[in-house]
């Protein structure tokens, strides 16, 4: 190790202060859940938090029908300029609580500090923002003369970007006039009671948010909830198919934001420190817990051993550990469920004929931890070259020409985003324009804006998240 | 026939894959009648293997006429209309005996597919720009958001009107750049096999349409869950049955275009309406720097 | 007509007058071999790079690991002074804080060298005499480098016979800008040659390379020409010091021993004027080329007003209260 020790620099827990349990937040108050109570952990010790009440298929009702009354008595009718002014003020209040909610997603999601502080908090309150603006503009959308709010959203979150895929659901949806039932994930469900807080701060009126907390049947019973009028779904495609069949026939609008086996692909004229950084960025990002993440490396043959021998000493680099140390790039395995599946889909590659690469990195006792891994020599037969990981697993393929590096990456059922490392400028428009992928990042990689529609192709989903095209997603008759 | 004892050559059409006119592999065929029931012509009852050529044939037409530029594609349709022009009077005679409308309704009704085909034709070159653009990202990154077209379009082609109402949906898919598996209406077929004679002499290369006549009801679940299958336009869907295909739709994720509660006004302003279903949004990032 | 792309790797052309070390001894043997090779070099995305500087900028140094940094930080400065209205007086006083920054602490390290204009390259190494202190001036007409290659030559061999055992030169932007990569490389060459056992420092100037793809370039033809350290700036030109530009001469000094085993200095110039800075300097150095490049030796920084932050930060880790100007010393 180095002469050059970083002595430990956490960053405080005090400024988050979490109540022994926790109810659901339904018009406007918190109330306890009829349902089974579950407890949330934090993943980097297993220390349980607290509990939280999970909602009941009554008490999902009893969210939609405040969500109703809301669209149609104060929501709905409420001037859109209002509207807009309530998320700006929600947005004011993510950044005055900036801190606060980073260290409590840190502390339920296991992701590192560095993250929710420098990009899950700052870029939800950014789509509060954003949004915020469009309340009193959507005519000039290009959605149509008088584009009309749809109802009460449904909405089903994953635990990756707990605040952040919040913020992505509830953002445009009120901005667009339409009240929400959001249910965040069973592991991850702590910021947005904290959310839920900041709505009654911004003094939001009652129902218009609505937060059910639970599992798999709180969600279905989201989904399928007579009175929703739209559902918006990110996490597995598994999952998205579910929903898609169970909404099939309904009047509902639906949009899934569902898998990815995202290819990053590097050729020999690459920047190649900045393709280093970007493979980094790529999969050890939220530890891998990215359904864009580019887990597939396809890299031209000819550059293939020097861009390894980079990306093994920079990965040599990486601090794994405490999320809440400032210094931690990789933190938590969100859940020993998800550390199972990515143990054996990693002993599969290996048993599969690929080469298992992790640097020397202790990693703590307790808690669920998985060191940044990669595989080389993987084939496009083998599974996890084919199969979401969900972690920070990182496959390798070759390539010897631009038509073969295409072939290989849209070779898969997903589609939702991908890379292109090349200093030329007509390759990069060239290859982009072959991928099938919603979201194609060229010598960079992982990049939001909430100006910057994201969805994907094929299975990684249907409908945009982000921009003027992700408010077609919660207006009536939208033509896109 | 009338004041002609001539005996007339009775037709038994075919289907329209890959830019060829085969029969059913299953050898069926079924007749056409006119509205009031008279015999009008054998129409080849496609099966499944058949549903499964015709997206082959798609699949393999798609890279080339989403390649294509959109001002190709543009003059394409274009194209098109122009061929229907020269066989105006036969879609006429078919739409007029087919929808048991009087001449001057299935005039207006296939003067309306012809400017349809023609409407569609100016779309092409506009959709990027009215539907893509920059996004004003904050950060050194030049970010712009293109549509694309999704793929293989399976279509069930309205079974009511059948000439305008199948213009209506197949036309749009071809504007966006994807192409078609087209189930046509099962009791009118006619038009739509006249149409697939006209595509066939005009410049829509072979595989981006593929019309089948048959039952919708029995190439649904085929189309609904075919793999290679990118959205399925449940319009012509037999009643009661199009729950059933979005759900077999759900399997691979497809893009679902649900039926309308009762048959549309086919002369309205379709808008986007019916492009948007088959657009993907792409995003590309590239970093500002010198 | 025959079109000849290298005219001068027909038979016959005068060979260079030294070659770099392998794999790169033949990359010098034309105008046209030496700009196909330093444009060959991987490029460099502009904002990549400073993304992962600025990320480097955020590592959260504390408590032990700080006063390591400080107190390594204050052994490689190269405490400066350029000014045309410097005096023996003023190195002296100068060389007087180089041997003890903090009177008030005897634990307190020495710095690395003292730099200075050549003509009082002797003031130095009289006032620094068995101390240890290396001596740098700089010298090749420093800062512009505006002169002909004979000036150059003997400014140098001035500062050397006046004492100095550094000489910090600057490489000929004009040249290189114009494409003459050749002669900035037989230049640099020539003053290794005339600096003798001095250590040669290599002056980029950054700040007027403009690109990181030339900064990148100019690395290299320093590194190859067999400079010894590699520098970002004369202090004369703004901006200076940045960290995505030592994030590029690190990876260039990272990369050049990877490929030839010699290992090359980095140094820092301008522009670093807090104990913060020159600790996101040496993170980036810790993660960027490694930790070898943690010592005086292979680092230094060129730097004035650095030094007294550095003292204040030290005082204020050792005492647990904020110091003030008073309590360091003015130069």
């Amino acid at each position: 190790m180095s002469v050059f020790e970083y002595a430990p620099a956490p960053e405080s827990r005090s400024i988050v202060n979490i109540a022994p349990s926790y109810g659901l937040f339904v018009d406007g108050e918190f109330v306890d859940g009829t349902g089974e109570p579950f407890k949330t952990v934090n993943p980097a010790t297993e220390e349980v938090l607290t509990e939280v009440s999970a909602a009941s298929e009554a008490d999902v009702d009893r969210a939609v029908r405040a969500a109703r009354r809301a669209f149609e008595k104060t929501w709905g009718p409420m001037r859109p300029a209002d509207r807009g002014k309530y998320l700006f003020r929600i947005a004011r209040l993510l950044q005055e609580r900036a801190r606060e909610f980073a260290v409590l997603e840190s502390l339920d999601n296991g992701k590192p500090i560095r993250e929710s502080r420098d990009v899950d908090v700052p870029l939800a309150a950014a789509h509060f923002f954003y949004h915020a603006g469009w309340a009193d503009k959507l005519e000039h959308a290009g959605l149509g003369p008088a584009p009309k709010p749809l109802g009460v959203a449904g909405q089903v979150i994953p635990w990756n970007f707990p605040l952040l895929m919040l913020a992505w659901k509830v953002a445009p949806a009120l901005a667009t006039g339409n009240t929400v039932v959001l249910k965040p994930a069973e592991t991850t469900p702590l910021t947005a009671l904290l959310f839920a807080e900041v709505c009654r701060q911004a003094d939001l009126p009652a129902g218009v948010v609505n937060i059910v907390t639970g599992a798999g049947d709180t969600g279905r019973a989201v989904v399928e909830h007579d009175d929703v009028d739209k559902v918006a779904f990110t996490g597995s495609t598994e999952v998205g198919r579910s929903i898609a069949r169970a909404v099939a026939g309904t009047r509902k609008k639906l949009t899934l934001e569902l898998g990815g086996k995202a290819a990053n692909i590097v050729f020999d004229d690459a920047p190649i420190d900045q393709a280093v950084e970007g493979i980094v960025q790529g999969i050890f990002f939220n530890q891998g817990h990215v359904c864009c993440a580019g887990s597939r490396l396809l890299v031209q043959e000819s550059v293939h051993d020097e861009v390894i021998a980079s990306l093994q000493r920079r990965i040599g680099t990486l601090r794994v550990g405490d999320p809440l140390d400032k210094n931690t790039d990789i933190g938590a395995i969100n859940s020993a469920e998800q550390l199972a599946r990515i143990r054996e889909l990693s002993d599969i590659g290996e048993a599969e004929g690929a080469q298992r690469w992790q640097p020397a990195c202790a990693l703590p006792e307790r808690g669920y931890w998985f060191p940044p891994t990669i595989f080389t020599d993987v084939s496009p037969a083998h599974r996890i070259a084919r199969d979401e990981v969900f972690g920070p697993v990182l496959s390798v393929l070759t390539f010897r020409t631009p038509d073969e590096a295409v072939a290989k990456a849209n070779n898969s059922t997903y589609g939702l985003s991908a890379g292109i490392w090349s200093e030329k400028g007509s390759r990069i428009l060239k290859i982009a324009d072959q991928l099938r992928a919603g979201v194609v990042w060229a010598n960079t990689f992982n990049k939001f804006d909430p100006t910057s529609p994201f969805g994907g192709y094929k299975q990684s989903g249907y409908g945009r998240e982000g921009g003027r095209h992700g408010l077609a997603a919660y207006l009536k008759g939208a033509d896109q | 026939m009338i004041g002609n004892d001539r005996l007339a050559v009775r037709k038994t059409y075919k289907l329209y894959v890959g830019g060829a006119f085969p029969r059913s592999e299953s050898g069926r065929t079924y007749a056409v009648t006119d509205a009031k029931g008279h015999f009008l012509a054998n129409a080849s009852r496609a099966s499944r293997k058949d549903a499964r050529d015709a997206v082959v044939a798609a699949r393999g037409a798609f890279p080339k006429w989403s390649g294509a530029t959109a001002y190709n594609r543009g003059q394409v349709l274009y194209r098109v209309a122009e061929v229907m022009e020269g066989r105006h009077v036969q879609f006429c005679e078919e739409v007029a005996a087919g929808e048991g409308l009087s001449s001057g309704k299935a005039r207006a009704a296939v003067d309306a597919a012809i400017d349809r085909w023609v409407w569609y034709a100016g779309w092409t070159d506009k959709l990027a720009s009215v539907l893509g653009g920059a996004n004003p990202v904050a950060g050194p990154y030049f970010d712009f958001s293109l549509p694309e077209p999704t793929g293989v379009v399976a279509v069930l082609a309205p079974q009511q009107s059948s000439l305008l109402g199948l213009v209506s949906v197949l036309a749009p898919v071809l504007a966006t750049g994807c192409t078609a598996v087209v189930v046509t209406s099962q009791e009118r077929p006619l038009p739509a096999v006249t149409l697939g004679e006209v595509l066939a002499t005009s410049d829509v290369p072979g595989g981006v349409v593929n019309l089948l006549t048959g039952d919708a009801e029995e190439l649904g679940p085929w189309l609904a869950e075919h793999a290679d299958v990118d959205a399925i336009d449940l319009t012509g869907a037999p009643a009661g049955r199009a729950m059933e295909f979005e759900r077999e739709a759900a399997g691979t994720i497809k893009r679902v275009v649900r039926p309308p509660v009762t048959e549309p006004d086919w002369t309205a302003d379709p808008g986007l309406s019916r492009m948007t279903p088959f657009l993907e949004t792409k995003t590309v990032w590239h970093p500002m720097g010198v | 007509m025959t079109h000849v792309l290298d005219p001068d790797a027909l038979p016959g052309a005068t060979p260079a007058v030294h070659a770099p070390l392998p794999p790169y001894d033949d990359v010098t043997r034309s105008d046209a071999a030496f700009r196909a090779f330093l444009h060959g070099l991987p490029g460099v995305d502009q904002v990549g790079a400073e993304a992962r500087a600025a990320q480097l900028g955020t590592r959260s140094i504390k408590t032990t690991s700080k006063a390591w940094a400080i107190d390594t930080a204050i052994s490689m400065v190269d405490l400066t002074t350029l000014e045309g209205a410097d005096t023996p007086g003023k190195v002296r006083s100068l060389a007087a804080k180089a041997k003890q920054p903090d009177p008030g602490d005897p634990s307190c390290p020495r710095v690395a060298a003292v730099c200075v204009y050549g003509d009082l390259a002797g003031v130095a190494r009289k006032a620094l005499e068995g101390t240890g202190i290396h001596v740098a001036a700089v010298a090749t007409a420093f800062p512009s480098g505006r002169a002909s290659r004979a000036v150059k030559l003997a400014d140098v061999r001035d500062a050397v016979e006046n004492g100095a055992d550094e000489i910090d030169m600057v490489i000929d932007r004009g040249a290189f800008l114009r494409g003459r990569y050749l002669d900035v490389y037989e230049e640099i060459v020539a003053v290794k040659e005339a600096c003798g056992d001095a250590h040669l420092k290599v002056i980029l100037e950054t700040g007027e390379l403009k690109t990181l793809d030339n900064v990148r370039r100019a690395s290299w033809i320093a590194m190859l020409a067999g400079g010894d350290f590699i520098k970002t700036s004369t202090g004369k030109v703004n901006p200076a010091a940045t960290l995505p530009v030592g994030l590029v001469m690190l990876e260039a000094v990272r990369d050049f021993r990877i490929a030839t085993g010699r290992q090359v200095g980095f140094k820092p110039a301008g522009g670093i004027k807090t104990t913060k800075d020159a600790v996101k300097h040496l993170v980036m150095i810790n993660e960027t080329a490694g930790p070898d490049w943690l010592d005086p030796d292979w680092f230094r920084f060129g730097a004035s007003s650095l030094l007294n932050d550095l003292l204040l930060q030290r005082q204020k880790l050792r005492t647990g209260h904020y110091s003030g100007p008073d309590y360091v010393t003015v130069d």
